[in-house]
C-alpha cells in the first residue's frame, strides 16, 4: 500500500502555499511527474508479484477508487464546488462501459482492444453528462449545488430500475472482461492482470491531472475558487472555468466507476447508492481537500477501512446478526465521525497534518545546523 | 376526472408533509444560514426512538410525543456538539459536516435496529372515505392536515406574536445589535435548531407509515423532495416553503399516477433544475443582489 503513497508528485502537494522556492520552467514539472508516475508504476509492477492475489484486487480497487477521488479532489479543493452526484457518474462510467463490453460479446468480438474502447467510451459518455450537469452547476452556490447533486446522486441509480429493459433494474448487469493475454503465461492470476489494468489507467490519470492542476487552468482553477470576482477582473471566464473543472472531474468519475465495473466483473445500482458519494467526498476531505496526494490517502482508507473493521468485529466474538449489523454499519460510523472531526479539528486533513509535520521536523533539524 | 381528484387530494396530503419538512429546511436557514442536509437523518433517528417507544408501553401516541421530545433533544444537541464550532468560513464546511452526521446517524441506527424495514403502523385508518361513489380522503390524510396546520399555525404565532419568536428573529437578523441589547444568540440558535429538529422528526412520523416501513434510509427521498419544496418557494420564506411543499406533492402524485412511480425521482430532479435556474431565489423570492 505504501507503493501507491508515492504516486502523487511532491511539489503537487504544496502548490502555492511555498513562495520561497522559485518557480520550475514547464519541462521540468512535466519531466518530475512523468518520473515520479514511472517510480510508481515500476513499485507496483513489483508489488503485483511480491503480494498476494486478494491483496492484489484491494489494491486494484484503490486505484479505481483513486481515479474518482483524485478528480473530486480538482473539483472540490481546487475549484470550490462540492459534488455530492460523484458516485452517479461513476455509475454513469460502469453502465457505459458494461453496454459496451455486452454489445461487444454479443457481437462475438474478441481481443485485447476491447477493454481500452469500452473505457474510452465510458470516458466519453461521462464527460458529456458531466458537461451536462456541470452547465448547471455553473450558475449554482453553497448548498444550492450541494442540494441538486445531492438530488443527483439520489436519482441516477434509481434510474437503473424506471429503464430495466436496458439496465435490468436492481440485478444490474454482468460485465464480461477478456482474461490476461496468453503470452503472460497460463496462469497468470487474474487478479495481478486487473491490478494492472487499473492502476495503468490511474496513473495515466494522475500524470494527466497532475499537469492540469500545475498549469495554467490549475491556477484559473484556484483563482475562481478563492474569490470568482477578483478572478473576473482578472480577465477569467469564471463558468467556463467551472464547467471544465466539472467536466474533468466527472470523466475521472466516471473512469473510475468503469474500472470498478471491471474488477466487479458486473454492475447494480446498489453499488453506486449515495452512501458511495458519501464516501468520495468524506475520502477527499479526511485525506486533504486540494491536494491529490490527500486523494490518494482517501482512496486507501475507502478500501482499508471496511477490511479493519471486519477483523475488529471479528475479534468481539458476537452474535452472528449483531456482528453482521456491527461489520456493516461500522465503517460508516467511523467515516461518520472522522469527517465531523477533520472538518472541525484538522481542516488540512491527513496530508495537511503530514505537511505540518514534516515542516516543523525540517525547521528543527535546521535550527539544530545553525 | 375521479383520479383526478382523487390525485389531488392524495398529493396535497403528501404536499402537507414535504411542507413541514421544508419548513424545518428554511428554519434553520433564516437562523444559522445552513442548509441542514443531516435533518433526514435526524427525523428518522427520532423516528426509531419513538417505534422503541411504541414497543415498550404500546401506546402510538407516547411514541408520537417521544419522537417530538428527541427531535428537540437531537437538534439542539447536534447545534450545542457539532455545528457550533464548524467554520463558517467557506459555505461548503458546514455541508460537508452534516453529510458526516448523516453517515454517523445512519450507521448507528444500523447497528442498533439492523437495515431491515420496521413495520410503521398508521394511527388512523388510511382507506380513502368515499363520498357518491368518489373515493376522498383518508381519516390519516384528515390527521396530517390537522396536524401539519397546526404546526405552521403555531410557528407564524410564535414567531409574529411571542417575545422568544422576536428574540430569535432578531439573533438571525443582527446577531452583534440583539447580543448588545441582551440576547441570548446563541441560545437563540440553539432554540431554532431544536424547534426545526422537532418540526422534521413530526413530518418523519407523518410520512414514514404511508411508505415501506421504518429504515434508516426512509427518509433520503423524502429529504431531496423536500430541499426541492424548500428551493421552489425559496429558501427564505416560510410560506414559500408550505406553497412548494404542496406544489412538489401535487406534481410528484400526478407523475406517480399518471406516468408511473418510477419516474417521481426523475420529476423531482428535473424541477429542482427547472426552478433552479430559471428562478434561483425560489418563485417568493424578493430581488436582492448576490452577495460576494
Amino acid at each position: 500500500m505504501s507503493a501507491t503513497r508515492a504516486v502523487v508528485p511532491p511539489r503537487a502537494r504544496s502548490t502555492a502555499e511555498s513562495p520561497r522556492r522559485a518557480p520550475t520552467p514547464r519541462g521540468g514539472t512535466l519531466l518530475r511527474h512523468l518520473a515520479v508516475v514511472l517510480v510508481a508504476g515500476l513499485l507496483l509492477l513489483g508489488l503485483s508479484y511480491a503480494v498476494e492475489p486478494f491483496r492484489n484486487f484491494q489494491l486494484a480497487t484503490v486505484a479505481a477508487y483513486l481515479c474518482a477521488t483524485a478528480g473530486l479532489t480538482v473539483l472540490t479543493g481546487l475549484n470550490g464546488q462540492l459534488s455530492l452526484g460523484h458516485g452517479a457518474l461513476m455509475a454513469t462510467g460502469a453502465y457505459t462501459l458494461a453496454l459496451t463490453q455486452n454489445a461487444f460479446a454479443d457481437a462475438g468480438l474478441t481481443g485485447g482492444w476491447l477493454l481500452p474502447v469500452s473505457l474510452a467510451g465510458a470516458l466519453l459518455v461521462t464527460l458529456a453528462v458531466g458537461a451536462v450537469v456541470g452547465v448547471a452547476a455553473a450558475r449554482l452556490r453553497g448548498p444550492y449545488l450541494a442540494g441538486v447533486t445531492l438530488a443527483v446522486a439520489v436519482v441516477v441509480p434509481a434510474l437503473a430500475v424506471t429503464f430495466d429493459g436496458v439496465l435490468n433494474g436492481e440485478q444490474g448487469l454482468s460485465v464480461p472482461v477478456e482474461p490476461p493475454p496468453l503470452a503472460l503465461g497460463a496462469y497468470f492470476p487474474y487478479e495481478r492482470w486487473q491490478l494492472w489494468i487499473a492502476a495503468g489507467t490511474t496513473l495515466l490519470v494522475l500524470l494527466l491531472l497532475a499537469n492540469l492542476v500545475r498549469s495554467r487552468y490549475g491556477r484559473t482553477f484556484r483563482a475562481v475558487r478563492d474569490d470568482e470576482v477578483a478572478a473576473r477582473l482578472a480577465g477569467i471566464h469564471v463558468a467556463r472555468t467551472q464547467v471544465l473543472a466539472f467536466v474533468v472531474s466527472a470523466g475521472t468519475a466516471g473512469l473510475g466507476g468503469a474500472l470498478l465495473a471491471v474488477l466487479a466483473q458486473s454492475v447494480s445500482p446498489g453499488a453506486f447508492s449515495l452512501t458511495l458519494s458519501l464516501f468520495l467526498l468524506m475520502a477527499v476531505v479526511i485525506g486533504g481537500l486540494g491536494r491529490l496526494a490527500g486523494a490518494v490517502w482517501g482512496a486507501v482508507l475507502l478500501v482499508a477501512l471496511p477490511d479493519l473493521s471486519h477483523a475488529l468485529t471479528e475479534l468481539l466474538a458476537l452474535s452472528p446478526a449483531a456482528a453482521q449489523r456491527l461489520e456493516g454499519n461500522l465503517p460508516l460510523a467511523i467515516f461518520g465521525i472522522t469527517l465531523v472531526v477533520v472538518m472541525i479539528a484538522a481542516p488540512g486533513g491527513v496530508q495537511g497534518l503530514l505537511t505540518r509535520l514534516g515542516r516543523a521536523l525540517l525547521a528543527r533539524r535546521s535550527r539544530r545546523r545553525s | 376526472m375521479d383520479r383526478f381528484v382523487f390525485l389531488t387530494l392524495d398529493g396535497l396530503s403528501r404536499g402537507a408533509v414535504y411542507a413541514a419538512f421544508a419548513l424545518a429546511l428554511v428554519l434553520i436557514w433564516r437562523a444559522a444560514r445552513v442548509v441542514n442536509f443531516a435533518q433526514g437523518a435526524m427525523a428518522v433517528a427520532a423516528a426509531y426512538v419513538a417505534y422503541s417507544v411504541s414497543a415498550a408501553t404500546g401506546s402510538y401516541w407516547l411514541g408520537f410525543l417521544a419522537a417530538l421530545a428527541a427531535g428537540l433533544l437531537l437538534g439542539a444537541v447536534v447545534d450545542r456538539v457539532v455545528m457550533r464550532h464548524v467554520d463558517h468560513a467557506s459555505p461548503l464546511n458546514p455541508v460537508i459536516v452534516a453529510l458526516g452526521l448523516v453517515l454517523l446517524i445512519q450507521a448507528v441506527l444500523g447497528m442498533v435496529y439492523g437495515s431491515e424495514f420496521r413495520p410503521a403502523p398508521a394511527p388512523f385508518s388510511r382507506s380513502a372515505l368515499t363520498v357518491g361513489g368518489l373515493a376522498l380522503l383518508s381519516p390519516y390524510d384528515l390527521f396530517v392536515f390537522a396536524t401539519v396546520g397546526v404546526v405552521v399555525g403555531a410557528l407564524a404565532w410564535v414567531f409574529a406574536r411571542t417575545a422568544v419568536g422576536l428574540r430569535m428573529r432578531a439573533a438571525a437578523f443582527a446577531p452583534e445589535v440583539s447580543r448588545l441589547l441582551g440576547v441570548n444568540v446563541g441560545g437563540m440558535l440553539t432554540l431554532g435548531w431544536a424547534l426545526a429538529s422537532s418540526v422534521g422528526a413530526l413530518a418523519a412520523m407523518l410520512v414514514i407509515p404511508t411508505e415501506l416501513g421504518l429504515h434508516p434510509h426512509a427518509m433520503d427521498l423524502v429529504f431531496v423532495s423536500a430541499f426541492t419544496a424548500a428551493v421552489v418557494g425559496g429558501l427564505d420564506s416560510p410560506p414559500g416553503a408550505v406553497v412548494g411543499g404542496l406544489v412538489v406533492g401535487l406534481l410528484l402524485s400526478y407523475v406517480s399516477g399518471y406516468a408511473g412511480s418510477d419516474l417521481t425521482p426523475l420529476a423531482v430532479l428535473v424541477l429542482l433544475l427547472a426552478v433552479l435556474l430559471v428562478r434561483p431565489g425560489g418563485l417568493f423570492a424578493t430581488v436582492a443582489a448576490r452577495r460576494v
